[in-house]
């Protein structure tokens, strides 16, 4: 196993990524003393030491081999996290009673058993009225019903 | 007897009419959506959080706890009709459950679940009566130092204990702190990790980040294994035990609710160690262990008696020390740092309604499963049977709704959403996620008793090992990183956490 191809190696690859974001970001905070640590001081140990433990799994990666990473499916990811963001993009626009379905529909897309058909739009027909009276009217969330698209 | 009073001003509580109600709904709620496939308890509780936003602390509690048992029970019925174990708990319970399922013996896998459950749930319950005080007035004398190093130890602890690769545990509890500092310093008041946001000045909420990782995170997973589902259900008859076999369970069920309560303390998937472990021990006990694998019901006794023991204990920690063992408990935190409490050995004395009331909730939730469950599982059986494909756009919807409810914004949704997809690159990775949760909670509590220590000890970091206690704590925390390591006590971890 070529040692950037295992799971080791992208975990660690990971933990760098985010431990030098963490690092760069924080930079700027005062480190203050051990007496008085300023807000930059435990940011800084914290990067550090996530850059540390990345480096050791991309290490062990190379070293030991180890499982490589299983196949990544991006359709499912791409339209399930795609339904979240557009239904937070469209819910102002759309409003609930649009964007609801729209995003149940597309989500529901992600799965290979499932068929456009006239009960999976009454499902998702049925879910939005159910959502819309138990969490707006219900539990007064504020979400507008139809969006200023159609002056709600 | 200062216990009684306590324990009758507990009564008065669980058993307020709304209190009642919210328990049974949670209940209900955490058993119905503990049973759809592929949710377990955090997912559930995640999902179910801002519902409870609304109520009085205590309600909100009490019905978080009800669906913290009720989706346990759940996950336990899946894993005894289909072979499914809803979380990592209930997987020793699908190895016989299942078995018994297949020979027509359903109905009295379930209900020696339900009933090896409650039994242990009553015993743990006293037992968290009589402890968490006591063990909460030793932690009234901590300061700072000990605190910190309690937290180090936990944190450890949480990584010897769970499954899984120790490098990559501790890679996502640094993470999870580090994700925990984004917000305003409480000290001095600087934006840290903003990056200009304002919806960010108060940190990333813990919901946001449970639902994308916990509840997004899973469903992408699940996706890849779609249609390797076999819901074959068979019909269920007899529900009722025999006196004979009833007999046969009295012993599992002890052994299985010492054992879970005990390690139910212990930080790190105190409930799932526990349920292997009595299900290792009930084989070795048994003068037939070969009947363990084909249907030997003190193989669904004794780990049933033992998850649910080892879920009650612990709350003790995290009630006494304000310490999650589990990323539940951390959830449960979360909550009452929502609703204005602050977690730790205080919360006794200053909440005492809180506290006693939850204590006796949890048994009357445990009395409501026992109760309820057993003529509602036609019900159960009929929610298993929901394809998943209609099921999980549902949920992200809920998951949407619910952290839009947060703060009424559409930020949290988009954060929820890179949440989610984090949380599925990780779990490709083998990367556990519980770990990153409880790094996160834990987070800023850890960073502001390190300062203080510090400025105590003016910048000396000895100090933690100067102090008795607190050094007791870190030696321990030190000799567990080191065991594990040693290659004889490796191995023995491998196995505990390999069904056979």
């Amino acid at each position: 196993m070529q040692g950037y191809r295992t799971k080791d190696f992208w975990a660690g690859a990971v933990y760098v990524a985010l431990g030098l974001t963490a690092f760069l970001l924080g930079k700027g905070y005062s480190l203050g003393s051990a007496a008085r640590m300023g807000p930059g001081y435990f940011p800084m140990v914290l990067s550090g030491l996530l850059v540390l433990i990345g480096l050791i799994s991309i290490a062990r990666g190379f070293l030991s081999g180890g499982e490589a990473v299983p196949r990544i499916h991006i359709r499912p990811a791409v339209l399930v996290i795609g339904a979240t963001f557009f239904f937070a993009a469209t819910i102002e626009l759309l409003g609930a009673a649009i964007a609801l379905p729209a995003a149940l529909i597309m989500a529901a897309m992600a799965s290979r058993l499932f068929r456009i058909s006239p009960f999976a739009m009454l499902g998702a027909a049925a879910f939005t009225i159910f959502c819309l009276a138990v969490f707006v009217k219900g539990l007064g969330v504020p979400m507008p019903m139809f969006g200023a698209l159609f002056g709600g | 007897m200062e216990i009684l009073a306590n324990l009758g001003l507990g009564f008065e509580t669980a058993f307020s009419f709304w209190n009642l109600v919210y328990c049974l709904a949670g209940v209900f709620l955490g058993t119905a959506i503990g049973v759809l496939p592929g949710l377990g308890p955090t997912a559930t509780i995640a999902m179910l959080l801002p519902v409870t936003f609304g109520l009085p602390p205590e309600t909100a509690l009490i019905m978080l706890a009800g669906i913290f048992y009720g989706a346990q029970y759940g996950g336990s019925t899946t894993a005894i009709l289909v072979n499914l174990p809803g979380e990592s708990s209930s997987v020793v319970t699908a190895l016989d459950g299942y078995q018994m399922a297949r020979k027509g013996e359903a109905g009295k896998a379930l209900a020696t679940a339900a009933i090896g459950s409650f039994a242990a749930g009553t015993v743990s319950t006293i037992l968290i009566a009589f402890f968490a005080p006591a063990l909460a007035s030793v932690a009234l004398s901590f300061g700072p130092h000990e605190y910190f190093s309690l937290m180090v130890l936990g944190l450890i602890a949480s990584v010897v204990l769970a499954s899984g690769s120790l490098l990559h545990a501790l890679g996502m509890i640094v993470a999870g702190l580090i994700f925990g500092l984004i917000g305003t310093d409480v000290n001095t008041g600087t934006l840290r990790y903003t990056m200009g946001m304002p919806e960010l000045a108060d940190g990333i909420s813990f919901v946001v980040l449970a639902m994308g990782i916990f509840g997004l995170g899973e469903i992408l997973v699940n996706l890849e294994h779609e249609g390797q589902r076999s819901t074959a259900l068979k019909k269920i008859t007899g529900l009722m035990p025999s006196r004979a076999d009833l007999k046969q369970i009295v012993a599992p069920v002890t052994r299985g609710t010492a054992l879970g309560s005990v390690l139910g303390i212990l930080p790190g998937g105190g409930a799932m160690l526990a349920s292997f472990a009595a299900y290792a021990l009930e084989k070795k006990a048994s003068k037939t262990p070969e009947r363990f694998g084909h249907g030997a019901i003190e193989g669904v006794a004794a780990p049933e008696a033992a998850n649910n023991a080892g879920a009650q204990t612990s709350f003790i920690p995290m009630l006494t020390l304000g310490l999650p063992s589990n990323p539940v408990m951390a959830l449960m935190i979360g909550a009452m740092i929502m609703q204005g409490i602050q977690p730790g050995p205080s919360v006794i004395e200053d909440q005492p309604v809180l506290f006693w009331g939850l204590i006796v909730s949890m048994w009357v939730g445990n009395l409501m499963l026992l109760v309820l469950n057993l003529p509602m599982i036609g019900l159960w059986v009929r929610m298993i049977s929901i394809p998943y494909h209609y099921l999980f756009p549902c949920i992200v919807a809920f998951c949407a709704i619910g952290v839009f409810s947060l703060a009424n914004q559409t930020f949290e949704i988009w954060l929820m959403g890179i949440f989610g997809l984090l949380g599925y690159v990780l779990r490709k990775l083998d990367c556990e996620p519980a770990p990153l949760l409880l790094g996160f909670i834990l987070g800023p509590m850890l960073e502001e008793h390190l300062r203080r220590a510090m400025l105590v000890s003016r910048g000396d970091a000895t100090t933690f090992l100067t102090r008795p206690i607190s050094a007791v704590l870190i030696i321990v925390s030190v000799l567990l990183l080191v065991s594990i390591l040693a290659p004889a006590v490796r191995s023995k971890r491998e196995e505990a956490f390999v069904e056979d």
